[in-house]
């Protein structure tokens, strides 16, 4: 990952924010209820992500189980609501505790592991834990193989700006507020001492230890951060579908993320939100491509985005950003 | 003499920055030439862009056949062998096997054996370590092994960068009386950066000195480090 | 007792297969330093081509044989035409391409050869070896093969200039192009190497689970488990890593916990060792001097 560039956190000028946010507003009520869910997911996705890339884009951690954080924020969520009658958005700081405990003492014997040994810790947990919430004896809880249906929250008011609200718009806003507080909280992060030193562990650990950072703490605090984010997507997740399942966690997902995450960009917060993109809808695109061999285009398009952008979009973006300033200086 | 290598107008950079600005040079065969100058003047680039390591533009002659723009395995078995800067050991190979690489593109495998006694009695101390891992040996004995590596090859042409870099003076002082040996017994043409510059000049036959990507003086290494002016203003002492 | 001893040779014959997967993977591994997550699929599809070769009535060792050349031809093509692009790229580019191959070759499988469960033959005697009672004779042969394929690996890296220049290649390819080595066919070399291996597993593995496109990804997470037990770096501690993890496997299925969690525990356990061992139990420890 020292092939990355490393920029400094650029804060788009706030106006362009300010326009995008607004635009986000606007747009469910000119799209239909499918898509206003699918742009849910999205936003959802993009939490996720920014939750792996604190690890493994600016702590050079590799994660290959990320959706194990995700499915435990979900069932999190949903155990709380079914069996103990809590409020969705109550859940949530739950699920934010419960997956920043488990991702900190998951980080713990991780730190004796690097590159593909890490890998494969990471992934022995995503495989590990549909089997568990499999498991028979602890149905229970998990309702097994079939999972946990959860009542979809109803909208608590009948109109935002003069438009009608239905379940789908109210948690499409609930997400949308739920993200932009993750990002500013992500974006603080990693612009300050903690994120250099992030990026310091993951480029020189041995110049950085020795400039006094605790790279141990550090590091299992990354993974605790990082599991966090993506354990409160995917408690949203489990309220926007209304539905958790073993088998809606499985290795794929996990390899979905990491892959989202490579093609949005590493090391970068708006790399999160266009992997967010890319993983809720290029499986689709390879699907109404392909019928008959789906699973063929999507890896087909996931080589060609690797060739064209090996460093993702945003590394693209940047790319073509400084040759565009080269050429205009002479 | 006859010229060995000669560059023209060759410029080197890395991504849009160009480091060397067009530099002329011929160097004789048979001849020790050093290439001075601070850091950054471009020294390092100058020896990739040899061995087609950088992207280049401008010509660069190996025995009056153009070399530039072709791949460094090819040049390699032309006769040139590179020592770069960091010496490029490989660390969990042993020495031995290190040494056998040197000799990589040879096919005269009887010839390779003895050299193999050959640079064991230039470098007696990796004798002493031939089975251990490279990556263990001391600075000075990785420098020796490096060196070793690339006479391996049997050259005609020798460029080694930086040699003296991160070792004590007497070990330095060693390598440089096996570099001299080697030029005057095997005939070895060589090319030597460094940043070193009085035990360069006491080595070398010819001197170029470069500062930010050009060559701003060149002639015998006796005339310049007898001549004070170019002393004090270009390397400082 | 008797139980004991042929879930322990039954361990340790599936741990044949992992050993050679976990060996083709270690190849890549030391030819790129990547995990190379498309081996599995790669030795699922060299298995159809042989199946598709005996179906059409070529013998059994000459289909065998073919196979093996086919692969390595496969192998080398898929390098230099897939794995090219992205060399110099970064670790993580790297990976998505490998899974993007895997999707590819898992998909592409399963519709030019449908997703049917497929028998394979073995080549090896119906009846037990030696009147043995506790391994087959197709296991006891898997076993040889698998032994067979890692001495010829181990005798070319060791004392082969190709074997080195290959070595040489993945440590430092920088340096090896100052010696000459064509590091770009190196490369290509290591693949092809790799998925000839991976062929001879599935060839050995089909007759055991029967082919069909999901064969091989659950042989190649313990092939991933065994080449890290044993030392990413070390073909060798690869194919002991394959035993091991063959024999966990099937005393945690068969003693501990049932098949549903035999997976989830196996990986934990040899999750645990990695934590104890970093390096694996064979691991080179690189010692680097700052």
């Amino acid at each position: 990952m020292n092939e990355l560039v490393r920029k400094k956190l650029e804060p788009l000028p706030l106006v362009a924010i300010a326009l995008l946010l607004l635009a986000a507003c606007a747009l469910p009520f000119f799209l239909s209820n499918y898509s206003t869910f699918q742009l849910t997911m999205v936003l959802v996705y993009a939490i996720a992500l920014l939750g792996l890339n604190i690890l493994t884009g600016y702590n050079g951690q590799i994660s290959l189980g990320h959706g194990a954080f995700y499915a435990i924020g979900a069932y999190a969520t949903a155990v709380l609501m079914d069996k103990f009658g809590w409020p969705y958005w109550a859940t949530l700081p739950v699920a934010a505790a419960v997956c920043l405990l488990a991702g900190f003492l998951f980080g713990l014997p991780a730190l004796r592991l690097e590159g593909p040994y890490l890998a494969l810790a990471t992934f022995a947990l995503a495989i590990a834990l549909p089997q568990i919430l499999k498991y028979k004896h602890l149905e229970e809880w998990t309702g097994g193989v079939q999972g946990i249906v959860i009542m979809k929250p109803e909208s608590p008011i009948a109109t935002l700006f003069g438009q009608k609200m239905n379940s789908d718009r109210w948690l499409y806003f609930v997400t949308l507020a739920v993200t932009v507080l993750m990002f500013v909280i992500g974006w603080n992060l990693l612009r300050g001492r903690i994120g250099r030193a992030l990026v310091a562990i993951r480029d020189q650990p041995v110049a950085a230890a020795s400039m006094g950072i605790d790279n141990a703490m550090y590091k299992s605090l990354a993974f605790g951060v990082s599991a966090m984010f993506t354990g409160v997507a995917g408690a949203l997740s489990a309220i926007v579908v209304a539905f958790v399942a073993p088998d809606s966690f499985t290795v794929f997902l996990s390899l979905s993320l990491m892959v989202g995450m490579v093609i949005g960009g590493l090391a970068s917060i708006w790399g999160a939100l266009f992997g967010a993109l890319v993983v809720q809808f290029v499986p689709n695109v390879a699907d109404h491509i392909s019928k008959a061999a789906p699973g063929a285009i999507y890896g087909a398009m996931l080589i060609l985005f690797m060739y064209v952008m090996p460093t993702g979009i945003v590394g693209a973006i940047r790319l073509a950003w400084g040759k565009l300033r080269r050429l205009r200086k002479s | 003499m006859a010229v060995l290598l000669e560059a023209r107008n060759l410029r080197a950079g890395y991504g849009p920055t160009e480091v060397l600005h067009g530099i002329d040079f011929a160097i004789e065969e048979g001849t020790i030439t050093t290439l001075l100058g601070a850091n950054g003047a471009g020294k390092t680039t100058t020896l990739r862009a040899l061995c087609g390591m950088v992207k280049t533009s401008g010509e660069v002659l190996f025995a009056g056949k153009r070399i530039d723009g072709r791949a460094t395995e090819d040049i390699v078995r032309l006769g040139v062998a590179h020592v770069p800067d960091g010496r490029g050991t490989f660390g969990s190979l042993t020495t031995e096997e290190n040494l056998r690489l040197g000799a990589y593109v040879r096919k005269d495998r009887a010839q390779v054996e003895t050299d193999f006694e050959r640079m064991y009695a230039y470098f007696p101390r990796l004798k002493e370590r031939r089975l251990q891992q490279a990556g263990t040996l001391s600075g000075g004995e990785q420098q020796m092994l490096a060196l070793a590596r690339a006479l391996m090859l049997r050259p005609r042409l020798l460029l080694m960068d930086e040699p003296s870099f991160g070792l004590a003076p007497l070990i330095v002082k060693e390598i440089f009386q096996i570099m001299k040996e080697i030029n005057q017994r095997e005939k070895v043409t060589v090319l030597l950066v460094e940043q070193n510059a009085a035990m360069a000049l006491e080595l070398a036959d010819n001197a170029y000195l470069m500062e930010t990507g050009s060559i701003v003086l060149r002639g015998k290494a006796a005339d310049v480090k007898t001549d004070e002016a170019v002393r004090r203003s270009y390397l400082g002492y | 007792m008797e139980t004991f001893l042929h879930q322990l040779v039954a361990g340790f014959a599936t741990g044949g297969i992992y050993a050679s997967v976990a060996l083709a993977l270690v190849m890549i591994y030391q030819a790129t330093h990547n995990i190379n997550f498309a081996q599995g699929e790669l030795a699922m599809f060299a298995t159809y081509i042989c199946w598709s070769l005996i179906n059409a009535g070529v013998p059994y060792w000459v289909a065998f044989f073919s196979t093996i050349a086919i692969s390595f031809c496969l192998g080398v093509l898929i390098e230099r035409i897939i794995i090219r692009p992205v060399e110099r790229a970064p670790v993580l580019t790297v990976v998505t391409v490998f899974l993007g191959l895997l999707f590819i070759l898992n998909s592409m499988a399963g519709w030019i050869f449908t997703y049917t469960i497929k028998s394979f033959p073995s080549p090896f005697p119906k009846h037990p070896p030696f009147g043995w009672t506790f391994i087959s004779s197709h296991e006891l042969g898997a076993v040889g093969v698998t032994l067979v394929v890692l001495t010829l690996l181990y005798c070319f890296f060791r004392f082969t200039p190709l074997g080195l220049a290959m070595r040489a290649a993945a440590q430092n390819p920088d340096s090896s192009r100052l010696v000459g080595i064509r590091v770009g066919w190196m490369l290509a070399l290591g693949w092809g190497l790799a998925a000839a291996i991976g062929s001879t597993a599935g060839m050995m593995v089909a007759p055991i689970v029967f082919l069909d496109p999901n064969m091989m990804s659950g042989i190649l997470l313990y092939a991933f488990a065994a080449a890290l037990v044993g030392g990413i770096d070390s073909p060798g501690g690869a194919v002991l890593g394959g035993f091991l993890v063959g024999i966990l496997e099937n005393i945690v299925g068969a003693y501990l916990i049932g098949t549903e969690l035999k997976l989830t525990v196996a990986l934990v356990l040899i999750v645990g060792v990695l934590v104890v061992r970093p390096a694996g139990l064979f691991g080179k420890v690189i010692v680097t001097r700052v």
